[in-house]
């Protein structure tokens, strides 16, 4: 008999609980407790128990290597690139005041924008650590 | 109540802490420190920092647990008997231990709300925030827009690891198990 | 008396105290390399509960702005903090990344029989 099957069925039935667990935090981060580093965090989560359990080539299937690499500069390129429009719109560098119509709505966007980037490179830089390791045993 | 709560799980956490400084079997310290992890939440919880404990939570319990254990996997897990004796070290870390007690006497007793650390900062971050800012989570406020470029050096933190993680891990394995490492150190550059 | 009313008011600084001398104690007196960088991310969250434990106000809630509540506790150290701890994920990582490149060179991750074989040549 497979003992793999109970935590096959049970993570089967996890896995979207936990993407929309990460993205609830994610996006309520502004009015409870969270932000971009727990929601990536558990994210990455998802995809690391996925992988523990089915394997790490189909979890490669789902996250490949290529969409990783390219996953983790890009939030960090998000973040910068809120700051360099906030400069090109007038004010200084990551002054999101100039970012919309008045002060405080400009705010708003600009958190929304870096937690984004946050929530990108802290992501994809769990999945490439947990794959880099991985790969060394095989 | 809540002093009595945080004193029981700080009393639990020193309990655990000495566990994990006892066991050899590295597994059991992999288990035991995400058992620390977990209780460092629920006293991060009762201290109010709730962002925090979220965080402590999935990252030392979650992801960390992780990299241990696959680093575990790649080495051995069996840790060997000290070779030479811990008198020495065990006396300088109860020396400097004793020192930072005697240092910490002064500090204004546990949760007063008339404490140095209340004064300049913190209550402009209070009352500003939701009028400059609309975020109601002054934490996440505080984090993304007063404290902003902090955040920008923490993201990037984050990648470099993540860089030197696969630049490390990922080029081509240049021996197989024990019985080769010393051929290998012939061709080090 | 006084002394004894001092330690009860100081309790948490004390624990904080001594999870921070358990941790040093490990990284200084253990030769395994992954015992060492256990012993490091114990003496980090001891740093943690070091400076959050001042920020506490009792009676207060955590600092999340809501017309019904009036006293919060300090959200400055939290930040800090936050930041803290995921550096703190990002050096054990590279740390172990390295532990596992040693183990590769040398076959053991014991300090003394690293020395040992370095001592010979």
């Amino acid at each position: 008999m497979n003992f793999d099957v109970i935590p096959r069925v049970v993570v089967k039935l996890t896995l979207p609980f936990m993407l929309l667990f990460a993205l609830y935090v994610q996006f309520h981060g502004e009015v409870g407790p969270g932000g971009g580093f727990q929601a990536g965090v558990i994210a990455a989560g998802m995809i690391i128990l996925y992988g523990l359990v089915f394997g790490i080539e189909q979890a490669k299937q789902i996250v490949s290597q290529r969409l990783v690499e390219r996953l983790v500069p890009l939030g960090v390129l998000i973040y910068v690139g809120t700051g360099l429009v906030a400069m090109l719109l007038g004010g200084n560098y990551l002054d999101y005041s100039y970012l919309a119509h008045d002060g405080p709505h400009g705010q708003e966007y600009g958190i929304m924008a870096i937690e984004l980037g946050v929530l990108v490179t802290v992501s994809s830089s769990m999945v490439a650590i947990f794959y880099a390791f991985v790969d060394r045993a095989r | 109540m809540e002093t009595l709560i945080s004193s029981v799980l700080l009393t639990l956490l020193a309990v655990v802490t000495v566990a994990i400084a006892r066991q050899r079997n590295l597994f059991g310290v992999v288990a035991l420190t995400g058992i620390y992890s977990f209780l460092m939440a629920s006293v991060l919880i009762v201290l109010d920092a709730v962002d925090v404990a979220m965080t402590e939570a999935s990252v030392g319990a979650g992801v960390s647990t992780v990299f241990f254990l696959a680093a575990l996997q790649l080495t051995r897990s069996r840790e060997q008997r000290p070779a030479h004796s811990v008198a020495l070290p065990l006396l300088v870390s109860v020396g400097v231990g004793a020192v930072l007690v005697w240092g910490t006497i002064d500090l204004p007793p546990f949760g007063i709300a008339d404490a140095p650390i209340h004064q300049h900062v913190a209550p402009v971050y209070l009352e500003n925030s939701v009028k400059e800012t609309m975020v109601a989570n002054v934490v996440a406020s505080v984090l993304a827009s007063y404290r902003g470029f902090d955040t920008l050096g923490e993201t990037a933190v984050v990648f470099t690891a993540a860089m030197g993680v696969m630049l490390l891990l990922r080029g081509r394995r240049r021996t197989r198990g024990r019985a080769e490492g010393n051929s290998d150190k012939g061709e080090a550059p | 008396m006084q002394t004894i009313e001092t330690l009860a008011s100081h309790y948490n600084y004390i624990i904080t105290i001594f999870l921070m001398i358990a941790g040093l104690y490990i990284v200084i007196a253990r030769g395994n390399m992954i015992k060492k960088l256990i012993g490091l991310s114990l003496f980090q969250t001891s740093v943690y509960l070091l400076y959050i434990s001042p920020g506490k106000i009792i009676g207060g809630t955590p600092p999340i702005l809501d017309p019904a509540f009036k006293v919060y506790s300090n959200p400055l150290p939290h930040v800090l903090i936050l930041t803290a701890i995921v550096v703190g994920i990002a050096t054990v990582a590279l740390g172990l990344a390295i532990v596992v490149r040693i183990h590769e060179a040398y076959g053991t991750i014991e300090e003394d029989e690293i020395f040992e074989v370095e001592g010979e040549e």
